[in-house]
Formats: C-alpha cells, structure tokens, sequence
C-alpha cells in the first residue's frame, strides 16, 4: 500500500496536478459537492420529500437578507413552500447520482461494444460503428429527449414520476455509449497489433482474456479523461431532460426541475428559486469540465472530436 | 469516389428506414386508436368491427406498408389538437425555427472563425486566454440557463427586449417571417444568443486547436520559409486547412443544435418546431410527434450525408481508401 502511495507521489499525474492551482480548486469543488450529495440527509435542515415540510403559506419567501425573508430558511422557499437550501441539496444528490449512474452505464456498454468491435472487427465492428455514426448524428440529447418524450407518452406521468431516477440513468447511458465504443476501439486498434498481445495469444489464452486483462488496462488512460467529460454531458443531460418535464418530477425535483419550476415564477419577481440551484449546476458541471480538461491535457490520449 | 457516394445514400437509406419503423411502432403502440375515436359509450363488438374495418387486425408489415405509402405522400395522420394534417402543422411551424437556427449560425460563424483564428496565432495573449477561460464557463452553463437569464437582465430588469413569441410576422407565400419587421427582430435577439451561447465556445476551441496544429505542420513551415506575407499564410494556407475538420463537426453539431432548439423554444414559447414537439409530448398527439420525428430524422440524415460527401470530395484521402474513418 505505502509502496503504491510513493509509486503515486512521484508520478507525472501527482506532480501536474500539484503545481496546476485550477485542478486542484476545481477538484476540491467537487469533492465537496459530492461530500454535500452524499451526506445529504445530515446535513440539510429539513427534508424536502417529507410532505410535513410543504407549507404552502410560507411559498415563495426570499433569502433571509432580503425583506420579507427568514433566518429559518436561509435561501427562501420554492414554489410549494419547502426550504430551497435543502431541496437544493437533495437535487444535487439525485444530479449527481444520475450523473454518475448513466456514466457508469454507458461506460460498460461502451467498453464491451469497443473492446469486440476492436478486437473482432468484420461485420460486428462495421454494424456497431454505423450504429454509433447514426446516434451521434442525431446528438445525444436529440436521442435522450426522444426515448423519454416515447415513455412518457406511452406510460403516462404516473407511473414517469415513481421511476425516474433508473429511467434517466438509463436513457442517458443508452444515448451517450458511442463516445466511449469509439475511442475503445480506437485504442485497440492502437494495441492489438502489439508483440505483448500476439505474446498472449501464441501462448494460448482465449479472446476474452486477452481483450479483458491485456488490452483493457493499456486503453485506460483515454476511458479515464472521455468520463470525466461524460459526468459533465450527462449532468447537462439530465438537467435538460428535467427542465423540459421529462425527467425528474417536482415531488423530488433534481436541479434541473428546481429551475423550471422557478422560471414560472421568475416574472414575479421570485429569482432566487431559478438562481441558486442554477448557480449550483454551473459550479457542479464547470469544476468536472475543469478537471476533464486538465486529464486530458496532462494524459494527452487521442479522443475523437464531436 | 462514385463506390462511396453510392455506400453514404444506401447508409443514409437504411437509416431513414429504422426511423419510419420507429415511428411506426410509436404510432402502433402509443394509445388505441379505437379509444380515442371511440370514446367510452362504445359496445365491444363494435370497437372489433371498427378495428376490422381500420385494418388493425391485419399482420404488422402490412400494416407497415399502409404507414409507409401514406408517409411517402406526406400524410402521416391528423393532429389530435390542431384537428389539421400533422404536416401542414410542422410546415406552419417549420419557418419559426428555421429563422432562429439561421441567425444563431451566422452569430456562432462569424464570432468563432475570428476569435478561433487569434487565439490560434497568437495563444499566450491575454485575450487568447480569457477566451480559454470563457468558452469553459460557457459550456457549462445549459442553454436554459443562459436563455433565464437574459431573459431575467434584459426583458424583466431592463425591459429592453421581449421574453416570449415571434412578434409581428410578415406573411410570405406562407412563409411567416420575422425578418422584415424591427419587432421581429427584436424577438429574435435574445433566443438566437441562447441558442449560439452552447455552439460558439465549443467551435472557438475547435477551430484553436485544429489551427495550432497546422500551424505546426510541414508545409506552413515551408511556407513561411518561401518569405509569404504572414496574412497570406494564416487565412489562405492555414485556415483552409483548418476548415475540413470544422465542416464534419459542424454537420454533427446541427443535431445538437436542434436539440437545443426544443430548449430555447420552450423557455421564449417561441412557436416553431420544438415548442410544438414539446406540447405533442404533453398532449400525447402521436400523429405530431412522429411527423417531427421523421422531418427532424430526414433532415438530420440529408445533412450529414450531404456533408459526408462534401468532406470525401475536398479530402482526398478519403476517396483513396474509401470509408469514412
């Protein structure tokens, strides 16, 4: 363990990010947002899904500094009368989850599709490959907006509403898997035709094993910065699809939903149920795009554009 | 080059073809017809007739084919709301989001081949990196948010443009048109900068990026060497080489585009295509969302091949082995 810890102190990761004053801010950024997301029920004061804490009297109040606001909700109420700081951190919970699940997903797929299409190539690669030029086409969001406007109507708001956060993770991950079977395969394109791979296969193991414990770990480096970015992406993602009442409803709204439901009530007056969760996504997604620039210039892996 | 064009139309064909089989399984599967003809008070006997007699009993490819003859003439049913042929609906619509995707491109191109080129040339100038440094706060605000809060500063704070609708329209062979009118264009403002806010960083950084390695590249060298003024070097001999990139990823992008314009219509109510695509979604007026699904998804396809092909014909690498990789 100490052996690896030194390994990693003296690596050139460790030493750029050290003397890089924008990676290490927007890495602390995130930390403690994802600190925030996990501890959530700890730390904010109230807790928004409990129906005790809509008071429809005490809707719309402003930030405590501004008249007419209270101590006891420090960044004013939303729409249904809940304290906005509070439903601010359970939507920063389900954003990131989102975030990270759909990741997590397409990353899998996009790994398996990459590795065969790379590993087999013939008719497997070409099929997977058109699949992917035809998706990315259409963009991302074209794609996640479709699938979910499809449930929605066919399944209706009701039964929308209980599902939610696996029907976004899923929408997303099935829209966002060909960046990763791209660079996947271009990896291995990079690395089957290596002496260690050829070694590998003279002394007998199968495709499989090959292209899971000998190839994979030399694709790493690219899968790394591609999902940092794709954080980001499906962060994006998920707020859109909530903004446009496709994703998550306002019963347990994620950052997106908070800022349409505060956009009805921006002409009111009532900003801030807009502008803090908004404040809140931009610093989420810039610190994550921030650290994704910075892997990417430091790991330097040949990623494919658009 | 002719084996090529020929691969990218049957490409493209395939494509167009899973589209339609999509929205025929919306179509299909999304509500019962009979229902929503029928109403309640309807016996079951004759709901059955009435199925019999609509040809929903028969074997799902006829049905297929039906769906694919009155799509090929352009009827794909009528709107459940507008009471009016889904088509002519997303006719009506279709000049609202032309216009806005039309002047938010000439605000993304003019402002990101500019800017793109001086950063390239000139990187460690400060404005180079305050440029950097805005296009990554500028991908990472959401193009709803950036709608807000324009909408927010200058229709709520400052009352100087409009939040929402088209204005006033000047009717031309049924082309509804903004751009004649000062108050149309003061409505296009504020939606075309949301919509261009998204684009123009990331084609900033793509046009820097791909610059600056050509800059590197042997022949600017020579170029250089052979004394050519420096103007000549950058925009004939650099920039026209930057160009071929910029062109593939500018045909992906309109897909984003569009997408993003389902946004900006929302937040402006701005009555084109994706704020009609967005009430089909909540009226669950099947007939309007496959017809959006099918012009967006043609659209889409006729782009990208198009600009596949413009790419193979400038490029000539491509034509050499022949795929597009």
């Amino acid at each position: 363990m100490m052996d690896k810890i030194s390994k990693f102190r003296s690596s050139y990761l460790w030493y750029s990010f050290k003397n890089d004053k924008f990676a290490i801010a927007s890495f602390l950024v995130f930390m403690l947002l994802l600190i925030i997301a996990v501890f959530a029920p700890l730390i904010s004061p109230y807790n928004p899904y409990s129906p005790d804490n809509i008071f429809i009297l005490n809707a719309e109040m402003p930030p405590f500094w501004i008249d007419g606001g209270s101590k006891e909700f420090l960044l004013g109420t939303d729409d249904q009368g809940r304290d906005l700081l509070s439903t601010m951190i359970y939507g920063l919970r389900i954003s990131i989850m989102i975030g990270i699940g759909a990741v997590l997903l397409q990353a899998i797929l996009g790994i398996i599709i990459g590795l065969i299409s790379g590993y087999v190539g013939g008719k497997i690669d070409s099929f997977f490959m058109r699949l992917a030029d035809v998706q990315l086409s259409f963009s991302y969001l074209m794609v996640a907006i479709f699938l979910s406007a499809i449930f929605k109507a066919a399944f209706g708001v009701g039964t929308f509403g209980e599902v939610a956060v696996p029907f976004l993770i899923i929408v997303i991950g099935l829209a966002q898997w060909p960046q990763y079977a791209r660079t996947v395969r271009a990896s291995v394109l990079a690395e089957k035709e290596k002496e260690y791979v050829q070694a590998a296969r003279v002394t007998g193991f199968g495709s499989v094993k090959i292209m899971w414990s000998h190839i994979l770990p030399n694709c790493l480096s690219p899968i790394f910065v591609l999902s940092t970015i794709q954080v980001a992406n499906a962060v994006m993602s998920e707020a859109a699809l909530s903004f446009l009442g496709l994703g998550m409803p306002v019963t347990r709204p994620s950052l997106g939903s908070l800022i349409n439901s505060g956009f009805e009530y921006i002409f009111s007056g009532s900003w801030w149920i807009t502008a803090f969760p908004g404040i809140v996504l931009v610093i989420l997604v810039l610190s994550v795009n921030m650290l994704g620039d910075w892997l990417r210039d430091t790991l330097n892996p040949k990623l494919y554009k658009g | 080059m002719f084996a090529f064009v020929v691969r990218r139309i049957v490409q493209a064909l395939i494509v167009v073809f899973v589209i339609s089989i999509i929205s025929f399984a919306i179509k299909n599967n999304v509500g019962d017809p009979i229902r929503q003809i029928t109403g309640v008070s309807v016996s079951e006997k004759e709901r059955d007739e009435l199925r019999e007699k609509l040809g929903l009993n028969d074997p799902v490819y006829i049905q297929y084919f039906r769906f694919m003859k009155k799509a090929v003439q352009g009827d794909f049913g009528i709107s459940y709301f507008y009471k009016k042929p889904a088509v002519d609906v997303i006719i009506a619509k279709a000049p609202a989001t032309i216009e806005l995707v039309l002047v938010s491109s000439f605000i993304i191109v003019f402002l990101s081949v500019p800017l793109g080129i001086y950063s390239a040339i000139y990187p460690k100038k400060l404005f180079s990196r305050f440029l950097m440094g805005g296009s990554i706060v500028g991908v990472s605000i959401p193009v709803f948010l950036t709608a807000i809060v324009l909408i927010y500063i200058f229709s709520i704070q400052l009352g100087w443009l409009p939040s929402y609708g088209r204005g006033e329209l000047v009717n031309i062979n049924g082309w509804q048109t903004g751009f004649l009118t000062v108050s149309g264009w003061k409505h296009l403002i504020l939606p075309s900068v949301s919509l261009s806010s998204i684009m123009l960083p990331l084609f900033i950084r793509l046009i820097r990026s791909e610059m600056m390695e050509v800059l590197e590249s042997e022949y600017i060298k020579y170029a250089w060497a052979k004394g050519l003024d420096k103007y000549r070097v950058w925009f004939v001999h650099a920039f026209k080489n930057t160009l071929l990139p910029v062109i593939t990823v500018g045909g992906v992008q309109l897909g984003i585009t569009i997408a993003f314009t389902i946004l900006t219509e929302t937040v402006f109510q701005w009555q084109g295509l994706g704020f009609l695509f967005m009430e089909a979604v909540e009226r669950s007026d099947t007939s309007l969302l496959i017809a959006y699904l099918m012009f967006v998804g043609i659209v889409m396809v006729v782009v990208n091949t198009l600009v596949d092909i413009i790419y193979g014909l400038v490029n000539p690498t491509i034509r050499v082995t022949g795929s597009g990789k």
